[in-house]
């Protein structure tokens, strides 16, 4: 595993650490990556330039005091920024190499490849534990004929099929808040994204919960990209491979620094990350 | 010699609240204010109920099943009031027509008002550009305000020859269903007519309830169906409408509830004729309410009795429905 | 915190909006939906689809068969999304239509008898077949004023008490008291008609203002009554608990800090409990009957009230007469939409006042 972290470093080496316009366009990168880019609320600027990539099947942790644009920024990777009346966004974010917010593109389509799992656990109330795992399937109308097996693959990827095989007709609603996250992570899986982002799915959990979860997002990076923000820097280091530091100063915020999250930790370039990885503020 | 220590939990003491002579002058006050309201409008209960017991003692459930309504003791010549004991005797009351009238007509202002206000609900919520989503709830407001009177007026001189074209059209294609079939084709004055009016009167608050219902939807779970790739529709189908369906029935029974109780819109569009129909497309009808506005003018002291009754049973089922509707209400409100 | 200026730190980045309709897509909406009334207008001459409800049937299927045609190419969901786009858009049109409808006819139809002297005269020296210029509804506007004040008069200090009780006093007897309230507003309106006749115009052998006034009373109460308890609710008990906290009585607290507070929102109380009574048709049939003049004894006889008027100008069946109906109507209306925008204006101060309130509240009780 530490390999293959070390492989990919040697491979990013160049572009691990974001600045502007320090990209070769023609580059034949796989993988999520943004450029550039930035959020607003109405006028207030809320994220400036950020350009990130994220390599496949790796995880990427995104760290950083609250409040400096961590949710907005994760919420632009798969067009949910949008929905907010007065939302702007310059830059580019691209998957595989073409342009998400291109107007020829179907937003629904990218949400597909794109999915997003929540900080508050939220199955479907309405639905059973194979209902929410099916949820996503029968929004998108995908054709799909082998729903059992689905529902398996996906809870045994979640790490909950075998707490809840037995009882795959009961309501979403009557898990624990684990397993809940975790039904969600399955309800995810099941449209087969290439990425998954997390936006601290674990800060309403139980420290055992949190664990299992994290021992999932390590599993699902075998398969898919995986994106997630999280305040619990303890966490960070477990799950991460790579690290994006966040800070503002009373403006937009912005990106510091980002490279692998051994580096991040022990021996960060720039002295901001230093001071809040060893929690001298945040 | 060591005294053995006991710890006992102690007595929780009973704590009184004193108030000063001006707090009790207070609550009395209030306490008189609350209790008046609740006398009067007790009163008007256990009056209904006392005024029309005789009615009920005589009839008993004939009242509400028989098909005629005959005061003997009226005097044709004058409509005088005053009429013999022994004339009046021979009068026979009861109101089943009416009561079939009245939900008939309700019933079918229901139908059309279910899926017109759970459609405008749903657009305002959704589908509206959100520059005039407060105009639309505060004209929908406005909607509900206008009084049932002008519903009549308009539902005569500008309504009817729509609701006339409808009812032919149904009559020349469906008129092989019992329920549409007419002797003549008068269709200007039938419940058909009066109910889509009525319809239109209900729209407003069943709307507006929908509306209140929908808008609650946690935001999260119609968040989340978009990230799982799915559209608007496929949101509202998943989400949405299984979260608002008890909210959405209780408003219909609020709406059904104003149904059976409308008087003038229904005693303007109706001719009131006391038979039971099952053709709502033919001209004649009536409900509760306007036949108690209708008669009262004329009534012995005997058939006043009656109209009270006839007017009771409508103010339960009123009542009935409304209860069902915050019943709904209060089993749903813990869920969300 | 302000943010910095995005052109000082970014030059050249300007704030975009990809996924948005652009304007030139807006307008080319709208000239397609143009042509497609166009087109309707077309099918119902040509087709046996007439006149307003038959375009509007033809207009929805031109709308549904392009939708379908544009999503033919992309998958199931996107088609059923946007036809029942359209549908959903089509159910709301044809629910607002009605009010529409209502408010122009009233419009048009009323403005016709209206002139200076309208809301001065009654219909003593006139007849209903003279120039509109001759006669007005003077009679009928004081009539209402007067039998809605009495049932004010009545509702509102009842509904306020109640309202204390309800939310401060809480005694032995809440349920009862809301049971019977909440019970009550269900009374169909001709019912309180019914109950004020026997019991008021009979005993007092004839109809009159006072009695019109008692039946409003009856159906306004429960109204007051509700909204001044969820007026009263929405005080948060940070304000009473400071009161209590300085040393206050109950009664002082609630009258010298939570009554103020809710002072504009016990008033829209009232007017929403006016704006609801004053267009009551039915149990002013049973009560206060109609007149022709001017009326200021509210127990000296049959009164003329605004629903009245209009209902007897309407039955008396001959165009002149509905006109001033509609015209009746018009007045009507203004004035319950009138009650309403004030209602509407005084609740939103009434709500903020009580926030401004509790935070200040708050601020001493911690401080204390």
């Amino acid at each position: 595993m530490s390999q293959r972290i070390e492989n990919m470093t040697q491979q990013n080496a160049d572009t691990s650490t974001p600045t502007r316009h320090q990209f070769d366009s023609g580059a034949e990168f796989r993988g999520l990556e943004t450029r550039g880019a930035h959020a607003w609320f109405g006028s207030h600027h809320a994220l400036a330039d950020v350009s990130l990539r994220f390599p496949e099947r790796t995880v990427t942790g995104l760290i950083g005091p609250s409040g400096c644009g961590k949710s907005t920024f994760i919420r632009l990777l798969n067009r949910m920024h949008e929905f907010i009346p007065s939302a702007a966004m310059a830059g580019e974010v691209l998957l595989n190499g073409s342009d998400i917010y291109d107007p020829s593109e179907d937003p629904a389509a990218i949400r597909l490849k794109i999915g997003m799992v929540f900080q508050k656990p939220n199955p479907f109330p309405a639905m059973t534990i194979r209902e929410n795992v099916l949820a996503g399937i029968k929004l998108a109308h995908l054709k799909r004929d082998n729903h059992d097996d689905i529902v398996e693959q996906c809870l045994t990827r979640a790490g909950l099929w075998k707490e809840v095989k037995d009882r795959l007709g009961a309501s979403g609603g009557s898990l624990s808040g684990g397993q809940q996250q975790r039904l969600c992570i399955a309800r995810s899986l099941a449209v087969e994204p290439q990425v998954l982002l997390m936006d601290e799915p674990c800060s309403a959990l139980d420290p055992s919960s949190t664990l299992r979860i994290e021992e999932t997002i390590k599993d699902l990076a075998e398969k898919i990209t995986v994106v997630i923000v999280t305040h619990n820097m303890q966490q960070a280091s477990r799950v991460s491979d790579f690290c994006a530091f966040f800070l503002t100063d009373g403006g937009p915020g912005y990106l510091v620094e980002a490279d692998a999250t051994r580096k991040i930790f022990t021996n960060p370039t720039d002295s901001r990350t230093a001071d809040y990885v060893q929690g001298k503020f945040g | 010699m060591a005294a053995v220590n006991v710890v006992t939990t102690p007595e929780p003491r009973k704590m009184v609240v004193v108030y000063s002579r001006a707090d009790k002058i207070f609550r009395r006050i209030v306490t008189a204010g609350a209790l008046t309201s609740l006398m009067l409008l007790g009163l008007i209960a256990a009056f209904l109920i006392f005024r029309s017991s005789g009615i009920f003692r005589e009839f008993g459930i004939n009242f509400i099943t028989g098909t005629e309504w005959f005061s003997a003791g009226e005097d044709p010549v004058g409509g005088a009031t005053t009429a013999l004991a022994d004339a009046d005797d021979a009068s026979v009351f009861s109101i089943g027509p009416m009561i079939v009238g009245s939900l008939v007509v309700a019933l079918i202002a229901m139908f059309f008002a279910v899926p017109l206000s759970i459609g405008g609900a749903l657009y305002i919520e959704f589908y509206a550009p959100r520059g005039i989503y407060r105009a639309l709830v505060s004209l929908l407001d406005l909607a509900a305000a206008i009084p049932s009177l002008i519903f009549g007026l308009w539902g005569i001189q500008v309504f009817t020859s729509m609701g006339v074209r409808w009812a032919t059209l149904l009559n020349d294609r469906l008129g092989f269903l019992p329920i549409l079939a007419v002797e003549f084709e008068n269709f200007g004055r039938s419940p058909f007519v009066a109910g889509c009016v009525l319809a239109a009167l209900v729209v407003p608050i069943t709307t507006s309830v929908a509306r209140e219902v929908y808008s609650r939807t946690p935001r999260d779970l119609i968040d989340t169906c978009f990230a799982l790739g799915g559209t608007k529709w496929g949101a509202i189908r998943s989400v949405v409408i299984p979260y608002g369906k008890s909210g959405v029935i209780a408003g219909a029974m609020l709406g059904l509830g104003r149904a059976l109780g409308e008087t003038v819109a229904i005693y303007l569009m109706l001719n009131l004729v006391f038979d039971y129909s099952n053709q709502i497309l033919d001209s004649a009808g009536g409900n509760v309410a306007s036949m108690i506005a209708l008669k009262f003018g004329e009534a012995t002291d005997k058939e006043l009795s009656a109209l009270i009754a006839a007017g009771l049973v409508l103010f339960v089922i009123t009542l009935i429905v409304n209860m069902i509707a915050s019943s709904i209400v209060q089993r749903s409100t813990p869920r969300a | 915190m302000n943010s910095v200026s995005t052109s000082d730190q970014y030059p050249g980045i300007e704030p975009l909006r990809p996924w948005a309709i652009t304007r030139q897509a807006r307008l080319k909406n709208l000239f397609r939906s143009f042509v497609f009334a166009f087109v309707a207008f077309v099918v119902t001459i040509i087709t046996p689809l007439a006149n307003i409800d038959g375009w509007a049937v033809a207009f929805l299927l031109i709308n549904v068969a392009w939708v379908v045609g544009q999503t033919s190419r992309s998958g199931s969901k996107e088609r059923r999304d946007a036809v029942l786009r359209v549908v959903f858009t089509s159910l709301a049109v044809l629910a607002f239509v009605p009010w529409m409808s209502i408010f122009v006819t009233v419009l048009l139809k009323g403005y016709r008898a209206i002139y200076p002297g309208y809301f001065f005269s009654d219909m003593r020296t006139s007849t209903p077949e003279d120039e509109f210029n001759i006669g007005g509804a003077g009679h009928a506007i004081v009539g209402s004023l007067i039998m809605v004040t009495i049932a004010t008069l009545i509702t509102l200090p009842l509904g306020i008490l109640s309202g204390i009780y309800l939310t401060e006093v809480r005694g032995r007897l809440t349920f009862l008291v809301r049971f019977i309230v909440q019970s009550m507003a269900g009374v169909p309106s001709v019912v309180a008609g019914l109950f004020i006749f026997t019991t008021v115009v009979q005993p007092m052998g004839k109809y009159s203002g006072l009695a019109g006034g008692l039946a409003l009373a009856v159906l306004m109460l429960p109204t007051v009554s509700r909204t001044a308890e969820e007026v009263l609710k929405l005080v948060p008990d940070d304000l009473r608990s400071a009161g209590y906290a300085l040393g206050a009585r109950q009664w002082r607290t609630a009258i010298m800090v939570v009554l103020p507070t809710v002072k504009s929102g016990l008033i829209t109380a009232g007017i929403l409990g006016v704006a609801r009574v004053i267009g009551e048709t039915a149990p002013l049939l049973l009560t206060s009957l109609n007149t022709n003049g001017f009326v200021w004894n509210p127990v000296g006889g049959t009164v003329a009230s605004l629903p009245t008027y209009i209902f007897s100008m309407f039955m008396y069946g001959t165009e002149y007469s509905s006109s001033r109906a509609w015209t009746g109507s018009l007045v009507l209306l203004a004035l319950v939409f009138g009650f309403f925008v004030l209602a509407r204006r005084l609740g939103a101060t009434a709500v903020q006042k009580v926030k401004t309130d509790s935070r200040k509240a708050r601020k001493l009780k911690n401080r204390s």
